[in-house]
């Protein structure tokens, strides 16, 4: 038997490069020994990447990408396809649990300085998929044509509007309409199920080919490729990821999946956070709801677009809003190079940096909390103050990360 | 280092503790039990009666039912089946949309997943909010929805309601009063409305309760692959220090 497998893999092996590839991605990637928590993320980002395909392929059997019956076919799902409600919700949920898993995922990364030298690549990369994944969770929530489907698309979609001179003209182009309408639906319909899917998966594998290149982080910041045992090459803190790592992700992947089934099974709206109430309500083009607001992960870009009230320097206050918007997203692009610290990971750099970051990601969670909220002149003047902060943490960073008190790495990682 | 930390955890909570409560009238809960079937049975009757001539549930099949307690077909069409539809069909109103636009002002909306964007306790207390309002076009005004496009339906029940408005300490307090009584008492009429708004609940997702029991299996499962795949790593990390 064993003979048999053999000559086959030989076989194999002539024609493609199954083995050598299995040690190194599997066998011989030599991991860092301590990764803690923060490390289940990238694997469960690709769980729920996978669970995003499957379950969207199934969804596309049953729905109706068409202005008159798209709102009925997602509870013609619900209600009708056998265990189609299974489906939805987890296809749902996934779509919240996405951005969790990679809000961690990221988190960790400015953490740990993931993205310092020599991983700005793979950093931008991550980036990248970022980008996407926001598209493609814009593309889909359009598509049950709801109200807040509607409403909130058309005040995304208003932003192009805002660009000077060619603004309207790209508005309607990208539309294929004056307004938001079945033709928007089916072209929004067409990038969520193929164009973004496609670009989301070949992005993912360049970023996980980035990574074993340049070998993975860790908590302690300090790059295991530095210390090798000299008789087996093989770096001394490092183990191979399978099988260790793979039996540590499964563990990590029942502990996500019991947060992710509670959610499906008992709380699938997840007080209407994960699934809006007034989405509910199917789209109508002429009645706008009192108050809009994106799912929960858009709602600190979206509090951002609202905090700029006055024009400024001949451009209209929306332009700004906008402009902050996407700068409030790609100034993630700018960490490797605005990071000056001779150190990497938090555990090595000063009060000061600590500091920073907590403020960051208060300012993140109350901006997050104002988007959900109807807008008041209050609640403006504190998402003016919080975008501050956000955008203080970056253009700040140049500066506080030479000027703090660092400890000395370790040569070797620690637990 | 301290300070620093209380100064973060201030900055964090005070634009938290601006959760001011939504304006408007206070909602009443709903006693909403979906495993009820007589209840919910008692819901279906009352929604097919009064809610189904004007509003649809085109989304919810006639049979799906047996959800509730009603196996077979004949019970479905004879308990819920007032037009000439059969039990396989979706639950289509009997009037037309643009009939509803001419006769409302607005078509009366389908009601399939009402109470999964109202939510119950707002529909527990509209449908017990109704009072008479002689400057309305329908001559029914609602303290939770003002200037509602619907009638008091079920007005004959309920019988007819009078507002009141008293100023406590400055502020204007709107109540209702009890003008005409109906064929109900006010609790029977409460326990009406609690069993349609339980029905609404459990048509805004028929399979809920197959959702949570089947949770509920999925849960063992996962549980019992928490020890396995925990036992498992520490196997597999003893040697690795």
């Amino acid at each position: 038997m064993n003979k048999q497998n053999n000559t086959f893999l030989e076989w194999i092996d002539k024609r493609f490069p199954l083995v050598s590839t299995w040690k190194e991605h599997f066998t011989e990637y030599y991991a860092p020994k301590n990764f803690n928590f923060w490390y289940f993320f990238g694997s469960l980002a690709l769980l729920v990447l996978v669970n995003q395909l499957v379950t969207g392929i199934f969804l596309t059997m049953s729905y109706k990408p068409d202005s008159s019956l798209a709102f009925a076919s997602v509870e013609y799902i619900m209600r009708d396809v056998d265990y189609g409600w299974l489906i939805r919700y987890m296809h749902s949920t996934g779509a919240s649990m996405f951005f969790v898993v990679v809000y961690l995922h990221m988190f960790r990364g400015m953490m740990y300085g993931s993205y310092r030298k020599p991983r700005e690549l793979l950093w931008l990369i991550g980036m990248g998929i970022f980008f996407v994944l926001m598209s493609l969770a814009f593309t889909g929530y359009i598509l049950p044509w709801g109200q807040m489907s509607y409403w909130g698309a058309q005040v995304i979609v208003s932003m192009f509007e805002a660009i000077p001179f060619i603004g309207e003209t790209l508005h309607n182009w990208i539309l294929g309409d004056f307004m938001l309408s079945d033709a928007a639906l089916n072209r929004f319909f067409a990038y969520h199920v193929v164009t973004l899917p496609v670009l989301i998966v070949v992005l993912v594998f360049v970023h996980i080919i980035a990574l074993h290149e340049v070998g993975s982080n860790n908590p302690d910041g300090i790059e295991i490729k530095e210390n090798k045992n000299p008789q087996t090459k093989i770096p001394v803190d490092g183990i191979p990821f399978h099988p260790y790592y793979t039996v540590k992700d499964i563990f990590g992947v029942v502990i996500f999946l019991i947060v992710f089934c509670g959610i499906i099974f008992f709380a699938p709206e997840m007080g209407g956070y994960f699934l809006e109430h007034n989405n509910f309500i199917p789209a109508d083009t002429l009645k706008t709801p009192d108050h809009i607001a994106p799912v929960w992960y858009f709602t600190p870009y979206y509090s951002m677009l609202r905090a700029v009230t006055v024009n400024f320097l001949w451009v209209d206050a929306k332009l700004w809003g906008v402009i902050l918007m996407v700068a409030g997203v790609a100034v993630f692009c700018f960490l490797p190079w605005l990071d000056r610290s001779p150190v990497k990971s938090i555990r090595y750099k000063g009060p000061i940096f600590k500091f920073a970051l907590t403020l960051f990601v208060i300012s993140f969670f109350v901006l997050g909390w104002l988007g959900t909220q109807s807008p008041t002149p209050l609640y403006t003047l504190l998402a003016q103050i919080f975008s501050v902060i956000y955008f203080a943490f970056f253009i700040l960073m140049p500066w506080y990360s030479k000027i703090d008190k660092t400890k000395p790495e370790p040569k070797r990682v620690t637990k | 280092m301290n300070k620093i930390k209380i100064f973060l955890l201030v900055l964090f909570m005070a634009p938290m503790s601006l959760f001011a409560a939504e304006p408007g009238m206070p909602l009443d809960a709903a006693p909403i039990d979906t495993t009820d079937n007589e209840a919910l049975q008692r819901g279906a009757e009352s929604f097919v009666n009064y809610c189904l001539t004007c509003h649809g549930a085109s989304f919810m099949r006639y049979n799906r039912h047996r959800d509730i307690g009603l196996d077979s077909e004949a019970e479905v069409l004879d308990k819920l089946v007032l037009t000439d539809q059969k039990a396989g069909e979706l639950m289509l109103s009997a009037m037309r949309k643009n009939e509803g636009e001419e006769w409302f002002g607005v078509a009366p909306p389908d009601l399939s997943v009402i109470a999964r964007s109202r939510g119950a306790d707002w529909l527990y207390t509209y449908l017990r909010a109704f009072y008479r309002d002689d400057t309305t076009v329908p001559g029914w005004n609602n303290l939770v929805f003002d200037r509602a496009a619907m009638p008091h339906v079920l007005y004959e029940l309920q019988g007819e309601q009078k507002l009141v408005v008293q100023t406590v300490d400055g502020k204007e307090v709107k109540s209702l009063e009890l003008a005409k009584p109906g064929l109900m008492t006010v609790s029977e009429y409460d326990q009406y409305v609690a069993d349609l708004v339980n029905y609404l609940v459990y048509l805004g997702e028929p399979g809920a309760n197959d959702r949570k029991r089947l949770g509920i299996m999925v849960m063992i499962f996962l549980f019992g692959m928490l020890g396995l795949t925990y036992a498992l790593y520490r196997e597999y990390w003893k040697d690795i220090h």
